[in-house]
C-alpha cells in the first residue's frame, strides 16, 4: 500500500491544507483502514473544496483502478473500476457510438467521484443528473461489507451515495447507461441576448428543441443590462451534418499554465474588461455553430491547471441553485449583489435546471436557475459577499453545491437539503472529510 | 493487427502499453504472476478495442520453463510481431538482509530471466523473418550509483545484450529496442518521493507504442531529455556520481 503526501489536493486549492493519501492497488482487496483515523476516497480532485479533502485522517486513492471491467456496444451498458476517468471513457466508447449520459464541465474527473458528487450537465433540463442513470456499484465499508447497491438493490444505501460525498463507504467499480451519439460533435447555436428577461426567454424556448443549454454572463455589467450573455444552445450533430460541414476534432494546441503566479491574474483589473471582451466578441445576435464535444462540454480543460491563475491563496467556486418559482426575482438579486462588489469571476456560468427527479439524497440540483462563478480568494470581503448571497439563496428556498463549496455555514447547508437526517444515517463511522465536520456536525 | 506478448504484463508500465496497443485492434497474450490483475487487465484490454487477449500464469523466474512457454506463445499467436519484456523488481538495497541470496533472487529475475526471454523470442523472429523486441532496461544502469547499483547492474546487462542484439540485426526486419526510463511514478517507485523529472507510466507506454509503429531499434530514453542528463551523469566524475 503506497503512503504519501500531497499539496493543492482540491480544485481550488483552498483550504491549503496538505493531506495524507493511501492509494489502492486492487478493487478485489478489503478497506486498507489502520489505527482508528477516519478516511475518505479520492478521485481525481477535481471537487474544488473541502469535500475532497481528510486533513489529519486519510485519503484513499482510487487513481489506480482504473479498469474497464465490461461494455455492451449493442446495449451501451459500461462497467468499469472507480477511478476511471471521464476522458478515458469518451476516447474508448464515442468511436463505438456512445457518449456519457451526463457530463459536469470537466472531463478529468473519475466516474466514483461523479457519482459521489451527482454531477450534472448542460442536459439537466431533459435527462436529470449523472445518478440517474448509474444501473449499479459496489460499495466497500469499514465494517467489511461489500454490497452491491442499486435501485432494487440496498436501494437505501444507492440513495445515499448518489450525491454522498464519499461519506458513506468506497464505491470500487459501478455500472452506467450510457447515451447513444451518432457523432463526436454538436449543432446549435449561440445567441446574445442583453438581460436576464432575455436570458429566461430563451431558455424556455429552447428546452423543447434543445438537449443542451447553458449560457455565459457578464457578472460585471449592470443596469438595463444586468445579466447579459451568451446562450449556448445545441443536440449531438447526425454523422451527415458533420461531414456536410467538415467537423474537425483536432486537437488544440497543448496549452498549460505552467506554475501558480505569485498572485491571483483574475483581479480587479483584469475581470471588467475580460468579462466585457467576451460579450463583445460575438457581434451577430445568432451565430450557428458546430462544436466539437471538446470544445462544447470542456473548453476549460483545453487548458491544463487553469485553477492556477488564481495565485497562491487559490479561489472559491459558487454554484447555487434557486427554485423555479422564485429564479426571476432572486437570480436578479444575486446579479445585483455581485455586479455592486465589484468582485466576480471571468464568465459566471447559468443555467435552468429540468423538474427530472434524482436518486440522491444530498442531491445538488433542483428545478430552477442555477449559477456558477469563481472568485480569487481577497480575503474577508470574498467571504462577506459570498455570505450575502448564501443570504438569498436561503431566503428563495435554493441550495448551495457542496463540490464547489469551502466556506459555507452549517446553517445554510442545513437549509438547503431537507433530507440531511435521512442521510446522516448512511455515513460510514471512519469515514469523514472537511465538508462534513465542517457542516453536517457529526 | 499486430500480434503482441508482454512478459510481465501487470507493470504499469506494461500495462499503460498493452492498453495503447489495444485501441488499434491488437491481439494480445499477457503473462504475468498475479491470475486476478491479469483478469483484470484482461477484460480492460478487451472493452478498449483488443481483437483477442489470453492470459497466461507464469512465475518468470522459473527460467527451466521460459523457452516451453515462448513456444506456446508462438504456436498460439502463430507471428508474433511485438514482444515486451517488461517485468523485473526493485529492492530497497538499504534493507538487505541476506546480501547474496537476495543478490541471486534478484539476477534471476530482473537479468537471467529477461536475457533468456530475449534470447528465446529472437529465435522465433530469426524463424519469422521479423518482429520487434522490446525490453525495459533502466537509465540506471548507466551508471553504478551507491544507492541502486545492484537494481542498475541487472539493468546493464539487459541494456548491452539488447544494444548488441539490435546492432547485429540493424537493416533487417527484427528490431530490438532497448527502453530506459527515467523516474517513473509506478506501484515499484510508491515510496519514493516525486519532483519535477518523474514521468507516468502511462508517458513511458504512449512512447513505447509510438517507437515501435515507428520501428525503431537501438537504445531509447524516455522521456527523451533523460538523453542528455544521462549523457552527463555518463561522464560526470565519480565525486559527483558518489552524491547521487
Amino acid at each position: 500500500m503506497a503512503e504519501s503526501e500531497i499539496t493543492h489536493a482540491s480544485w481550488g486549492m483552498y483550504p491549503p491544507e496538505p493531506q495524507h493519501m493511501r492509494k489502492l492497488t486492487s478493487r478485489h482487496a478489503g478497506l486498507p483502514l489502520t489505527g482508528d483515523e477516519t478516511v475518505l476516497p479520492y478521485g481525481a480532485g477535481r471537487s474544488y473544496g473541502d469535500s475532497c479533502l481528510n486533513t489529519g485522517g486519510t485519503l484513499l486513492g482510487s487513481a489506480a483502478l482504473d479498469h474497464f471491467i465490461a461494455f455492451d456496444a449493442a446495449t451501451g451498458v459500461l462497467t468499469a473500476e472507480a477511478g476511471i476517468t471521464f476522458a478515458t471513457i469518451i476516447d474508448t466508447v464515442l468511436p463505438r457510438g456512445w457518449f456519457l449520459p451526463v457530463t459536469p464541465g470537466t472531463k478529468y474527473l473519475t466516474l466514483a467521484g461523479a457519482i459521489a458528487n451527482d454531477v450534472h450537465g448542460k442536459n439537466h433540463h431533459r435527462v436529470g443528473t449523472f445518478g440517474a442513470h448509474i444501473l449499479s456499484f459496489e460499495l466497500l465499508t469499514s465494517d467489511g461489507g461489500r454490497r452491491t447497491c442499486s435501485p432494487d438493490e440496498n436501494a437505501d444505501l444507492f440513495a445515499a451515495t448518489i450525491g454522498g460525498l464519499g461519506l458513506t463507504g468506497f464505491i470500487t467499480h459501478a455500472t452506467i447507461q450510457l447515451m447513444p451519439a451518432a457523432s463526436a460533435f454538436l449543432d446549435g447555436q449561440s445567441i446574445r441576448f442583453g438581460n436576464l428577461d432575455e436570458f429566461f426567454a430563451l431558455a424556455e424556448s429552447s428546452s423543447v428543441n434543445y438537449d443542451y443549454t447553458v449560457s455565459w454572463i457578464d457578472c460585471l455589467s449592470g443596469g438595463t443590462s444586468l445579466g447579459r450573455g451568451h446562450f449556448l444552445r445545441a443536440n449531438i450533430a447526425s454523422s451527415d451534418l458533420v461531414a456536410a460541414r467538415g467537423g474537425k476534432t483536432g486537437a488544440g494546441l497543448p496549452l498549460s499554465v505552467p506554475f501558480v503566479p505569485p498572485v491571483s491574474l483574475v483581479n480587479r483589473l483584469t475581470l471588467r474588461p475580460l468579462n466585457a471582451l467576451y460579450y463583445q466578441r460575438q457581434q451577430a445576435s445568432v451565430v450557428e455553430k458546430l462544436w466539437s464535444y471538446d470544445q462544447f462540454h470542456y473548453p476549460l480543460d483545453a487548458i491544463a491547471h487553469w485553477n492556477r491563475i488564481y495565485g497562491p491563496k487559490g479561489f472559491l467556486q459558487y454554484q447555487c441553485v434557486v427554485p423555479v418559482a422564485v429564479q426571476r426575482e432572486a437570480a436578479h438579486a444575486l446579479f445585483l449583489e455581485i455586479e455592486k462588489s465589484g468582485q466576480g469571476s471571468f464568465l459566471a456560468v447559468f443555467k435552468t435546471f429540468g423538474a427530472v427527479k434524482s436518486p440522491g439524497l444530498l442531491s445538488f440540483p433542483m428545478e430552477g436557475a442555477t449559477l456558477a462563478l469563481d472568485f480569487p480568494v481577497a480575503g474577508e470581503r470574498t467571504f462577506a459577499l459570498l455570505d450575502r448571497l448564501d443570504a438569498i439563496v436561503v431566503e428563495a428556498g435554493g441550495r448551495i453545491y457542496a463540490a464547489k463549496d469551502a466556506r459555507m455555514s452549517a446553517a445554510t447547508f442545513r437549509a438547503g437539503y431537507a433530507r440531511l437526517d435521512e442521510f446522516r444515517k448512511f455515513i460510514d463511522p471512519r469515514f469523514s472529510s472537511g465538508f462534513e465536520r465542517r457542516v453536517m456536525g457529526k | 493487427m499486430q500480434r503482441i506478448v508482454i512478459f510481465g504484463a501487470t507493470s504499469d508500465i506494461a500495462e499503460a502499453a498493452a492498453r495503447d496497443f489495444a485501441k488499434a485492434g491488437a491481439s494480445f497474450i499477457l503473462v504475468g504472476r498475479n491470475p486476478r490483475a491479469l483478469d483484470d487487465l484482461c477484460a480492460d484490454l478487451k472493452v478498449r478495442g483488443a481483437a483477442s487477449v489470453e492470459s497466461r500464469i507464469a512465475d518468470l523466474s522459473h527460467v527451466a520453463s521460459l523457452p516451453a512457454l515462448c513456444n506456446d506463445v508462438q504456436n498460439t499467436l502463430g507471428i508474433v510481431d511485438v514482444a515486451l519484456i517488461a517485468h523485473g523488481v526493485l529492492p530497497d538495497q538499504q534493507v538487505t538482509n541476506d546480501l547474496c541470496m537476495e543478490t541471486l533472487d534478484l539476477l534471476q529475475v530482473n537479468a537471467v530471466s529477461p536475457s533468456l526471454l530475449m534470447i528465446e523470442m529472437l529465435r522465433i523472429f530469426k524463424t519469422q523473418g521479423r518482429g520487434h523486441l522490446v525490453v525495459l532496461s533502466s537509465v540506471a544502469g548507466d551508471r553504478g550509483r551507491p544507492s541502486n547499483y545492484f537494481y542498475g547492474a541487472t539493468k546493464a546487462l539487459l541494456s548491452v545484450l539488447g544494444e548488441g542484439m539490435a546492432l547485429q540485426h540493424a537493416g533487417s526486419d527484427i528490431k530490438i529496442l532497448v527502453v530506459k526510463p527515467g523516474f517513473v511514478d509506478t506501484k515499484m517507485t510508491a515510496a519514493f518521493k516525486k519532483g519535477a523529472l518523474w514521468a507516468s507510466a502511462s508517458d513511458v507506454g504512449g512512447a513505447i507504442v509510438s517507437a515501435v509503429a515507428k520501428g525503431r531499434s537501438g537504445v531509447m530514453y524516455t522521456p527523451r531529455f533523460w538523453a542528455l542528463i544521462m549523457l552527463i551523469v555518463r561522464n560526470a566524475p565519480s565525486f559527483i556520481v558518489r552524491r547521487m
